[in-house]
């Protein structure tokens, strides 16, 4: 496609879309299933809906400055960035682009995020979970910590390769 | 410093010039200046028939419960057991202070005569006023999250309880009428959920650890049993907030916070206490504003900064 002919939601789009998580920089907005909506709706004036991953995310402030950024340089004088709470995120938006960044930049990425309707039970025991080492991709892997360098990574370790590693835990 | 116009495009400095001075001690601005607001296109509209005042009260009530319990627990940092413990505390914090942050912008938002009153052309966003700028008695937090940080073992103790019960009510709150609580509630849960798994576990593995560990553990159950009725409490804004179909009642999630409890004492083999509820002051506990001296002093600690420099820009 030419450059000329792209409309101006497309133009928004793909520079909404080049945005990358500021703590996880291997992946944009969109692959991390935090950009929801990009929509034009008057001459040079875009409305972007994003959601949190973690209700205290410090990245949160930093994402809207950079969409703002982008957005501005591609030509649109007015910028809102809307903050979309309900659907809560959860890890199952992660695209399969997403997935696969994650996993070569040596972070190992969430399996299928758990029901959260209802009373959710109490489970005394780790979270079982499938996870192989990003690194040398052994299945022989513990958990050291449910919480991690961030809101949204547990701690692992390889017991073949002995590294640690993050993985993105389901929510 | 002058600079021609091919300069500054080339300086790596010059996107630093600008004029975005912004409230000193709380979030960072947007580029064009007009705050960063945590609901920033959400639905504030106050449902149908719902008292302003009500919604308003209610969220501050969850506000501070968050914020409260989110101070003590970032007390935390640097000072927990070992890394991966420090690391878990002050993410249970961060968790709960962005829930503080969306209920006390709420709760300005559906009454603005909540917020403390601030000089003219203050740059606090109201969410800070709430949190900064308002007295010890003003807070209605229950009084379980403002005690004094004690052992590992006390924090356990006090997540399980605080997390359990807060969870609960969560988990009704994602039905409220009020668009705002039931997002934050549906986004909540998740979290809370975490929290009280982690502390859950810690639990059992103190008690089922070393006789210094356990011994530790009963000692701490004992110091908060006393506050644990107190949470299922209901408050008149609470009982008003539940009827108009935006709170939830707390007596009503009792049950399903004792099964839990239960569980949790079971695998741990740890007998459910049987200290006396601690009773208020004249009938009055955390959510009427009474509360403890510590309160006060974690307070002034936290609020001092923010009080001194009220019109603080940087």
């Amino acid at each position: 496609m030419r450059l000329m002919s792209r409309t101006p939601l497309q133009r928004a789009r793909r520079a909404a879309e080049s945005v990358t998580d500021p703590e996880l920089p291997m992946l944009t907005l969109l692959d991390l299933g935090v950009l929801r909506d990009v929509d034009v709706v008057g001459d040079s004036h875009v409305v972007v809906d994003i959601t949190p991953t973690y209700s205290g995310c410090p990245a949160m402030a930093a994402m809207r400055d950079d969409l703002v950024r982008e957005l501005r340089g591609a030509g649109f004088d007015r910028v809102d960035v809307r903050v979309c709470l309900d659907p809560a995120w959860t890890t199952d938006w992660i695209t399969p682009e997403g997935r696969a960044a994650l996993a070569a930049a040596g972070i190992s990425p969430p399996g299928p995020a758990p029901s959260s309707d209802g009373p959710i039970p109490l489970t005394l025991l780790p979270t079982a979970r499938q996870v192989r080492c990003p690194q040398c991709e052994s299945p022989a892997t513990e958990l050291v910590s449910e919480f991690g360098s961030t809101a949204c990574k547990a701690q692992y370790r390889c017991t073949s390769c002995l590294e640690p590693f993050d993985h993105v835990k389901e929510i | 410093m002058h600079t021609t116009p091919e300069d500054e495009h080339d300086s790596a400095y010059s996107g630093l010039l600008v004029n975005d001075a912004h409230w000193a001690f709380g979030a960072a601005p947007v580029p064009d200046g007009h705050g960063e607001d945590p609901l920033a296109g959400v639905d504030t509209t106050i449902p149908d028939g719902v008292d302003a005042a009500t919604l308003a009260t209610y969220a501050l009530m969850l506000g501070d419960d968050a914020l409260v319990m989110s101070h003590r627990l970032s007390e935390w940092t640097s000072n927990a057991p070992d890394l991966e413990d420090d690391i878990a505390l002050s993410n249970i914090s961060l968790d709960l202070l962005g829930q503080a942050r969306l209920l006390l912008a709420r709760a300005a938002k559906a009454d603005a005569s909540v917020v403390p009153v601030l000089p003219e052309g203050s740059p606090v966003p109201p969410e800070d006023a709430l949190a900064f700028f308002r007295e010890a008695q003003d807070f209605r937090n229950v009084r379980l999250a403002e005690l004094v940080n004690g052992d590992f073992a006390e924090a356990t103790v006090r997540v399980l309880l605080f997390s359990t019960w807060r969870l609960a009510i969560f988990e009704r709150l994602r039905a409220s009428r009020d668009h705002v609580l039931a997002a934050v509630a549906a986004k909540g849960v998740k979290e809370l959920a975490y929290h009280r798994d982690y502390s859950a576990r810690w639990f059992v593995t103190l008690a089922q650890g070393t006789d210094e560990s356990r011994r530790r553990l009963l000692a701490a159950l004992d110091l908060l049993w006393p506050l644990w009725p107190e949470l299922f409490d209901t408050h008149a804004f609470e009982a008003a907030a539940a009827a108009a179909g935006v709170g939830v009642d707390p007596t009503s999630v009792r049950e399903a916070a004792e099964g839990v409890l239960e569980q949790v004492l079971a695998a741990a083999d740890v007998p459910r206490p049987e200290a006396p509820r601690r009773v208020g002051v004249l009938g009055r506990t955390g959510r009427d504003g009474m509360h403890g001296e510590p309160l006060g002093r974690m307070l002034a600690e936290m609020q001092s900064v923010a009080r001194a420099h009220p019109l603080g820009q940087w």
